[in-house]
């Protein structure tokens, strides 16, 4: 009761309800949002939410994408949102809105402890932070002509691809090794419920040690540098910068209420430099220099650009501009001529998701954010290495038969597939069923046998999982009945697979359930895929009824 | 001035010497730790507290193999027919209302001694339906969902305080229980599902089985378990020709369980006798009849009129195979004349059968 008295006649309005804690409540909303976007991206859980809207928002995934397309793919005009809520408070979204931004700022508030004067000195502007905008100009040049690499460092797509294949895979590992060790110790508590991804076995993802340790080493930079990421790297930021120079609302310094104490520096987030010409660009809006300025001189208010009092620019003189834009260009050859993806030489585990467009135009949508690695409910979704697609297609989803197979009536990438690399179908599309009986089947590859790894084949014992597995109907996989003498002189009855590649989708079940676990006897290989007629291997009319 | 008497500049920096009494604590402790460690590492493995590994085979991972009971119940008396066949017409359209299939299932249970028998009041009953693909109710690849939550009903009505649902599919298992309306017609009959993730497994031991004396089982939701009752369709299979009740337990086993494949008349066999069941429940109303046990295509199934209900493993799948799957009796299975060898028909201690013949031992039911 007392406590409850104290706090209301107590309370202290102008104390408590600061611009800064407002700031914290919608970083918190935020966080929670992407966090509960991930946990609702999960075949049981998945009832019509808009699971990918986070990404749908990111202008940059928006700007890119019309670049790379020249069109407007389903959700992305939701980006003009937050281009329109950057013009009118500038980089506010850095600050209140990324996850990503959230946690670089809770990480630095957690480890970067240091004295006033150091802490001033940290968040001073530095020469380095113009290289965010050299990083958005050469992945807009290379989007332009039609690679698009933003996902490498967009923070949204960045946050995405880690929770899918590190954080979310990890949580789930601690509450299973909770789980058994409840029950060995005589409590069966049922914690399925807690995880991520419930109902099946642990998820792996081929590489994913890699993404990890990128977020790593970009998180522990903060204790370098404060907001390392955000103020060096992020094209995001870079974009909001340039746009920011526009905002209607900015920093204002009341030049005769200041005394040039530099406290407003001790936790500027973006170091924007607010004791002198704030930098428009480069200001985040976290509203911390008003928090901390001691004369009041500091507000956020609407006021004539002034270019004696602020930057507006980003800090790119003409030649560094040039010299990106040149980087940008020659950049998109040396990709491309790499030669590890073209229609003449490409990685037979080039298999991708159901849905998917052709190669080239799949590598000017697909955003490497790995939402659809994320809602795979078989873990048959990985993200690529540089053995797949080559450097170009680092991190995209391909199919691993090796740990699952790609399900017959689940279309659950395509459906979240924020840009269209992965376009929306209906389980009657993928199975050419209805309307689509004349196209046929979607078909990701064809399967091949290895006769001298198979059991029945090479060794005469009987086996055929594959044959039992196979989904179409009638089976792409069937058996020739054989009698045969073992090596002791039993008499067994061998069924001995073979395939019929017209009948094939590529479903990779048969790879996925093939008992000869290292390489295995049936394979599913990317020739054949019928989103490209380049990547076709028989003749059309054996496949597609109205050719 | 000697060196000696040069002033101390720092007074409280200079640290008094150790006394011997803190010396010999010290090096007290530091034997005492000392010969700990060394006992610890030197002592042969057999004295206590060792922790020696002369082999290297003392860290190997061991799974303790558990034992699950025998969920058998014993017939009441003067009932003599261990599978009980109801057959009933469908309506118009050719669909069964749902109060047929509830007559069908009550009629063919109580051939055999009718539900009450078999469920006390504030049993923990388990059912394991075939849920082992992701494919719809009408391909016939899955256990059927209206009779299932029929089922789930009955059970609960005869005094079950819980009634369980679960299987360890092929396909991603939370997708197959939606799409084959297992979990709906769970959770609307009143059931609970478990599904298997990685917490869910332990090593189970089969006195007498050939291939899965140890091995990986689908624990959890047999935690306190008073019945199991399996409910599995009829359907043709390309490799032991049948998948019927007995084939159906072949869902709770984990591990690299692919391999059985090789000799799948011994697994099917031994897994009549690694699960002793309460009741098996087969459905003979939508008929997997060729391209199986996958299926995939509605022309592949036939319109049964059959459900059934046992206690004999062996005697029902050897009258489903001939009876609804319409095949030869001279093709019948490898496994089931294993499964008899292995004594998963052999009938409970104290119990009477008069007939070794398995048709002797059916009692079938026309409804209208």
């Amino acid at each position: 009761m007392q406590a409850i008295r104290k706090f209301f006649t107590e309370f202290d309005a102008k104390k408590t309800i600061r611009i800064t804690n407002v700031r914290i409540l919608s970083q918190i909303f935020f966080f929670s949002l992407f966090i509960i976007s991930i946990w609702l991206t999960w075949t049981t859980r998945l009832g019509g939410y808009p699971v990918s809207r986070i990404l749908e928002f990111n202008p940059l995934v928006m700007i890119a994408t019309i670049l790379s397309t020249h069109h407007v793919y389903r959700y992305l005009g939701w980006g003009l949102l937050i281009i329109g809520v950057t013009l009118l408070f500038g980089r506010v979204f850095c600050n209140w809105i990324c996850p990503y931004g959230s946690l670089h700022q809770f990480v630095g508030w957690l480890f970067n402890v240091g004295s006033g004067k150091q802490r001033i000195d940290s968040n001073r502007y530095h020469n380095l932070y113009f290289f965010k905008y050299a990083i958005l100009i050469v992945f807009l040049i290379l989007a332009s002509m039609g690679a698009l690499q933003i996902g490498l460092l967009d923070p949204i797509c960045l946050m995405y691809r880690t929770f899918a294949t590190v954080v979310t895979p990890a949580a789930d590992m601690g509450i299973t090794i909770a789980g058994n060790g409840l029950t060995s110790a005589g409590l069966p508590l049922d914690l399925t419920g807690l995880k991520f991804k419930p109902g099946v076995d642990d998820r792996i993802f081929v590489g994913s040690f890699w993404v990890g340790l990128m977020i790593m080493t970009l998180v522990g930079a903060n204790i370098v540098i404060p907001r390392f990421f955000c103020r060096v790297l992020c094209p995001l930021g870079a974009l909001l910068g340039v746009i920011s120079r526009f905002s209607l609302f900015r920093i204002n310094r009341d030049v005769h209420k200041c005394t040039d104490c530099n406290l407003c520096l001790t936790r500027c987030e973006g170091a924007a430099d607010p004791m002198g010409q704030v930098r428009l660009s480069e200001c985040f809006s976290c509203m911390n220099c008003i928090d901390d300025c001691p004369e009041d001189a500091l507000s956020f208010s609407m006021v004539r650009l002034d270019t004696k009092q602020v930057v507006a620019a980003p800090d790119m003189s003409r030649r560094k501009l040039l010299f990106a834009s040149v980087t940008g260009v020659l950049a998109y050859p040396m990709i491309k001529n790499h030669g590890t993806n073209t229609d003449l030489t490409f990685s037979r585990d080039l298999i991708r998701p159901p849905g998917s467009v052709e190669e080239d135009d799949f590598l000017a949508k697909c955003i490497k954010c790995d939402q659809c690695i994320n809602a795979c409910p078989t873990n048959v979704l990985q993200p690529a290495s540089f053995k797949e697609g080559g450097i170009e297609a680092v991190w995209t989803p391909v199919l691993n038969f090796n740990i699952a197979h790609c399900q017959l009536k689940c279309t659950m990438c395509s459906e979240v597939c924020p840009t269209g690399a992965i376009k929306k179908i209906t389980v009657e599309e993928k199975l050419g069923k209805g309307a689509f009986e004349k196209d046929g089947p979607i078909r990701l590859g064809t399967a091949f046998f290895d006769r001298g790894r198979c059991l029945p084949h090479a060794m005469d014992i009987p086996c055929v999982v594959c044959e039992e597995v196979c989904p179409t109907s009638p089976k792409a996989i069937q058996t020739k009945d054989e009698e045969a003498k073992d090596v002791y002189g039993n008499v067994v009855v061998l069924n001995k697979p073979f395939m019929v590649p017209d009948l094939c989708i590529g479903c990779g079940i048969c790879e996925a359930e093939c008992p000869i676990k290292d390489e295995r006897a049936v394979y599913v290989t990317a020739v054949g895929e019928s989103r490209s007629i380049e990547r076709r291997m028989l003749l059309q009319e054996r496949t597609v009824k109205d050719a | 001035m000697s060196k000696k008497e040069k002033p101390i500049q720092h007074p409280e920096y200079v640290k008094a010497p150790m006394e011997r009494r803190q010396f010999f604590g010290k090096i007290a402790a530091a034997a005492g730790i000392a010969s700990v460690a060394g006992y610890a590492s030197f002592a042969p493995g057999n004295w206590p507290g060792s922790l020696k590994d002369e082999t290297g085979l003392l860290s190997k991972p061991r799974h303790k193999p558990f034992q699950i009971p025998d969920f058998r119940v014993q017939k009441p008396t003067g009932v003599f027919a261990d599978v009980g066949v109801a057959r009933g017409s469908r309506q118009a359209d050719g669909t069964y209302s749902s109060e047929q299939l509830a007559r069908m299932l009550t009629a063919s249970i109580d051939q055999v001694g009718g539900i009450k028998h078999y469920i006390k009041n504030g049993d923990i009953v388990l059912i394991k339906p075939n849920v082992a693909f992701d494919r719809s109710p009408n391909l016939g690849a899955t256990s059927n969902p209206e009779i299932l939550e029929t089922l789930i009903r009955m059970v609960l009505e005869a005094g079950a305080q819980e009634v369980r649902v679960a299987d360890n599919p092929i396909e991603s298992p939370p997708d197959c229980f939606k799409k084959s309306k297992i979990e709906y017609a769970t959770l609307k009959g009143g059931g609970r599902v478990y599904l298997p993730d990685s917490n869910s497994f332990k090593m189970l031991h089969t006195p007498g089985a050939r291939l899965i004396e140890n091995w990986w089982f689908f624990h959890r939701p047999f935690l306190n378990v008073d019945k199991v009752i399996g409910f599995s369709p009829v359907k043709d299979h390309n490799l032991c020709h049948a998948s019927m009740g007995m084939k159906n337990w072949y869902g709770l086993l984990g591990g690299t369980r692919n391999q059985f494949h090789q000799d799948i008349h011994n697994i099917v066999s031994d897994l009549s006798i690694m699960i002793r069941p309460t009741l098996t429940i087969v459905d003979g109303t939508n008929v997997l009849m060729i391209n199986g046990p996958t299926g995939g295509d509605p022309s592949n199934v036939k319109k049964g009129d059959v459900i059934m209900a046992g206690t004999d493993p062996v005697a029902l799948d050897s009258w489903a195979f001939e009876h609804v799957l319409e095949r030869d009796k001279n093709d019948m299975p490898t496994y089931l004349t294993l499964a008899q060898e292995k004594h998963a028909s052999s009938p409970l201690k104290g119990e009477i059968r008069y007939e070794m013949n398995y048709e002797g031992r059916v009692k079938e039911v026309q409804l209208g």
